[in-house]
């Protein structure tokens, strides 16, 4: 039908032309061929070219990352060098360079090293170059890292027995094995077979100090928590029931009775640690330096040691894939530098769940009132608008808002009515930043982005659906809650996506509402009550920054900066990957096939 | 094949004589468009309504009767042609001088009349006309936009459907609804069909199972799905969507079953059979079916009711609606000269 009519009108040309002739091609306005943007390639060139480059800075950012990331674990050689200056020295290369070296420092060379740079400077257009070596020793030689210059190389070499030891405190240490003292003898001489013997007496010795470390942080530390408990328990009884109420003598009485347990439970801990610390200081590594001098490390200071020069591709994958496992599970030691980042991780995938915990049901909420109850108008419209707008007020200002609110009011507040004998001792217990805090302020701060992507979800629901809903029977809220909700689950689930990519990646709220350089306790341990919201953390974002900006020992702190970014983005990835998979299930159910 | 009418055909007719009507229509030489008239001014001059007295009805012949689409045109009151064989039925629902607004624009008309109980009514008429508002306003799904309006009364089994203190979700719980487009709610097929039993509490498992088994026989559908229960049930095709629609519609036992166009989405094997299944609900149900398709107006349905502009023109038998009609316009429509 509707092709007869198009034909209809298509035919009468010549009858509606009337008297004109139909023109020929030739009279035609001449098209502008010459004209580059009529014909469009230069709008597909210079819109390929901008996704090109864009994707090209993803990539290039993301390959940097992986690479850098990737690499800081990877055992290099140990090599000794000796200078014409007379050093020798022992470390991994970490960097080489080529820089223009000030006539001062000529100056303090050797004659002849000096008269050797000069040439090479000539020769090369005023450069010479200079390698970064990682000698360690801190404790000796009060630095981490030394530049070579290369002209005042003479020799370079890989001794077989060259070791690196990393140790609990003091980074790294280069050198060779020389003999493992038992009691201050030598129980084992020579590399090879104190090598040998370190094998089987490390693993005994750490297991020590693992067991030492529970004695001292948990068993003291139940101690000295239940000490404070008595002392708490007096200043909230005299708060209650006034000085020297009968609860208040009880309190005091019970004190001293607490007291008097806690110095004999003191005493049998420390008894028994002190055991393991004397058991411990019997096993000694006596070390050897490339300069000759010798230096005795306790086992159990010694967190990991492989002989460099010897590993086959086995044994430098097994001291990566240690340091790796180390890294996500432990502790971070030496100012952060060193160690893992467990609480780090664990800071950032717990903050981030609390998040979208609390922003998720709170966003949905105002989104069903915005799109299914409110009757359109100006005012829905200015909301709609001052949403929108609440997603771009920078960070920091809701990190402000949250301490300002949560921590100094609502935690005040809270610290009033629940822990006031804390709070008496000028001690703030949820008056100040903690995990909760940090992730009511970031379910602040993403809760625009789950308003806006679940009102267009809700949006979305084809009316027919909410219809057939309502013609059976159904009220308002029962055709939300049957049928337009589980319609717009994954589309809520996109917003708690985005939501989950926003928060995750915060880090100057995070700073101002208890974010932590360091917070080894964990918000859930085996302490009453268990959860503990009201603990600082430890957040990678922040931890990236710390390490990054905050370290003493920079060089050695760069490598771990790419480690700890490459891991926040694995993080975050797996976080999403996760939602998307969920979300993916739920559209199969629902069978909504849009966004 | 569906008989779809392309909304340019919807053209009031000039006020001429039957012959200039008809040639007006057929004649593609003037190439004129007529001007579409819009339907009434406003609510002012249409409040006013309905006590005018109108033309004399049943007069199919007179030049009066050639006039109403004319009249209706001009937004004069006509009067509905309403064979007295209505009258003998026995009324499950009772539409009395029925109007409707959507904001100022007047979308129905004084509609009167009174549908049979299990019976197949059909409403048909050109686009626009106002069947499927009608039908929506059974079931009150017009009170969900804001603008509607209405004047009048319903009653359905002698209950006011419209009066103060009608709850409507009770009221839509009496009637079951079967749309253009079929709308499986997103879960199971076996929590589709139970839906309106789910929203009311019912959680015996007994009687939930009874109530689907009965629906979907009913619907012609358990023999296709009785294995995949509780597959989700927008995994069907089309045709059976619908007749998913239709047990859902079915499920809650409704005085009403409201049709709007239930077929005209579908493929015509399954048009074939879900006009099959209206065949078998006639009795038990009372069926009110919107229908744009005169051929199946006139296989499916015992009453039928030709609306044009907002008004009813005519409404009768469909046996004597199709074979000897009261007025000239009817004939037109069903020979398809207007409309």
């Amino acid at each position: 039908m509707s092709s007869s009519i198009s034909g209809a009108t298509a035919a009468p040309p010549p009858a509606t032309g009337g008297p004109s002739k139909p023109r020929s091609v030739s009279q035609r306005r001449p098209r502008a061929t010459s004209s580059l943007l009529a014909n469009g390639e230069p709008m597909i060139w210079l819109t390929g070219g901008a996704l090109a480059t864009a994707l090209a800075m993803i990539i290039g950012l993301l390959a940097l990352v992986i690479f850098r990331g990737m690499a800081t674990f990877w055992p290099s050689p140990v090599v000794q060098i000796r200078t014409s200056d007379g050093r020798t020295m022992l470390g991994e290369i970490t960097t080489h360079e080529h820089y223009r070296p000030s006539d001062e420092l000529l100056a303090t060379l050797p004659p002849a090293a000096a008269a050797k740079i000069r040439a090479e400077l000539e020769a090369s257009d005023g450069q010479a170059g200079r390698r970064l070596l990682r000698t360690g020793n801190y404790d000796l030689n009060a630095t981490h890292f030394q530049w070579i210059n290369d002209a005042l190389v003479t020799e370079e070499t890989t001794p077989e027995w060259a070791m690196v030891l990393e140790r609990q405190s003091w980074g790294r240490f280069y050198g060779e094995p020389k003999s493992l003292l038992v009691d201050d003898q030598a129980a084992a001489t020579g590399p090879a077979e104190t090598w040998e013997r370190f094998k089987t007496e490390h693993p005994a010795v750490r297991a020590r100090l693992a067991d030492r470390v529970d004695l001292a942080k948990h068993q003291l530390g139940a101690v000295s928590r239940k000490k404070d408990a008595a002392r708490l328990a007096i200043v909230q009884a005299r708060l209650d029931h006034g000085e020297d109420s009968p609860q208040h003598q009880a309190a005091v009485a019970e004190m001293a009775r607490v007291s008097e347990w806690e110095a004999g439970e003191n005493e049998r801990l420390m008894a028994e640690i002190r055991k393991l610390d004397d058991e411990n200081a019997r096993y000694k590594m006596l070390m050897v330096t490339a300069d000759g001098r010798e230096q005795q490390i306790p086992l159990e200071e010694i967190v990991r040691a492989y002989p460099a020069n010897q590993l086959g591709g086995a044994g430098r994958s097994g001291v990566y894939l240690s340091r790796w496992g180390e890294f996500v599970s432990a502790d971070p030691r030496e100012a952060n530098s060193e160690g893992g980042v467990f609480p780090a991780i664990w800071g950032t995938v717990a903050m981030t769940l609390i998040m979208s915990l609390l922003v998720t049901p709170f966003g949905v909420l105002a989104a069903l009132y915005l799109r299914e109850y409110a009757k359109s108008g100006i005012i829905v419209s200015i909301l709609r608008i001052a949403i929108n707008n609440l997603a771009g007020v920078p960070s920091i200002v809701f990190g402000v808002f949250g301490l300002g609110f949560f921590c100094y009011v609502v935690g005040l507040r809270v610290d009033q009515l629940f822990f006031s004998a804390e709070l008496a001792e000028h001690t703030p217990t949820f008056g100040t930043g903690g995990i909760l805090w940090a992730s009511f302020t970031l379910a602040l701060l993403t809760l625009p982005v789950v308003i806006v992507t679940t009102e267009e979800a809700l949006a979305a629901v084809p009316g027919s659906m909410r219809e057939g809903s309502y013609a059976c029977g159904a009220s308002k809220w029962q055709t939300i809650w049957r049928i337009v909700l589980p319609r717009a689950l994954p589309g809520i689930m996109t917003g708690m996506i985005l939501a989950i990519a926003r928060g995750a990646g915060e880090v100057a709220p995070l700073m101002l509402v208890g974010a932590m350089k360091s917070a080894p306790e964990l918000p859930i341990d085996g302490v009453f009550p268990f959860v503990h919201p009201q603990r600082s953390f430890m957040h990678l974002g922040f931890h990236l920054y710390d390490l990054g900006f905050h370290s003493q020992n920079s060089e050695a702190a760069r490598p771990m900066v790419f480690t700890t970014a490459l891991l926040l983005i694995v993080i975050i990835a797996v976080l999403n990957i996760v939602a998307i998979r969920v979300r993916t299930r739920l559209r199969k159910r629902y069978g909504a096939s849009h966004a | 094949m569906a008989f779809i009418e392309p909304a340019d055909k919807l053209r009031p007719v000039q006020p001429r004589s039957h012959a200039q009507a008809a040639a007006a229509v057929y004649d593609p030489a003037t190439g004129a468009q007529p001007t579409v008239a819009h339907a009434s001014t406003g609510g002012a001059e249409s409040s006013a309504f309905g006590t005018a007295p109108t033309a004399s009805a049943g007069d199919a012949t007179s030049s009066l009767a050639t006039g109403r689409l004319a009249a209706i045109a001009r937004g004069e009151p006509i009067e509905a042609a309403i064979h007295p064989s209505v009258a003998l039925e026995d009324p499950v629902l009772e539409v009395d001088n029925f109007c409707l607004w959507y904001g100022a624009k007047q979308a129905l008309f004084n509609i009167s009349m009174a549908i049979p109980r299990g019976k197949v009514t059909a409403l048909i008429g050109p686009s626009g006309c106002g069947k499927s508002t009608l039908l929506r306003s059974v079931n009150r799904l017009n009170d969900l936009i804001d603008t509607v309006r209405i004047q009048g009364q319903m009653r359905l089994n002698g209950d006011s459907t419209y009066g103060a203190g009608v709850d409507v979700i009770d009221l839509r719980k009496r009637m079951g609804m079967v749309f253009q487009k079929s709308n499986p709610f997103p879960m199971s097929i076996f929590e589709n069909v139970v839906y309106s039993l789910r929203i009311d509490g019912e959680r015996d498992r007994r009687v939930l199972n009874e109530v689907c088994e009965r629906s979907l026989r009913g619907a012609a559908l358990w023999d296709e799905v009785k294995d995949r229960l509780h597959e989700s049930g927008l995994s069907l095709s089309g045709g059976q969507q619908q007749r998913l629609c239709i047990a859902r519609a079915i499920a809650a036992e409704p005085e009403v079953l409201l049709m709007d166009e239930p077929c005209s989405a579908l493929d015509p094997i399954a048009t074939g059979k879900v006009e099959d299944l209206i065949q078998e609900l006639r009795g038990a149900y009372s069926v009110l079916i919107v229908t744009h398709n005169m051929q199946q107006a006139s296989r499916t349905s015992d009453y039928t009711a030709l609306m044009y502009m907002g008004r009813l023109l005519e409404y009768g038998k469909t046996s004597d609606l199709y074979t000897k009609p009261r007025l000239k316009e009817t004939e037109d429509y069903i020979t398809g000269r207007f409309g």
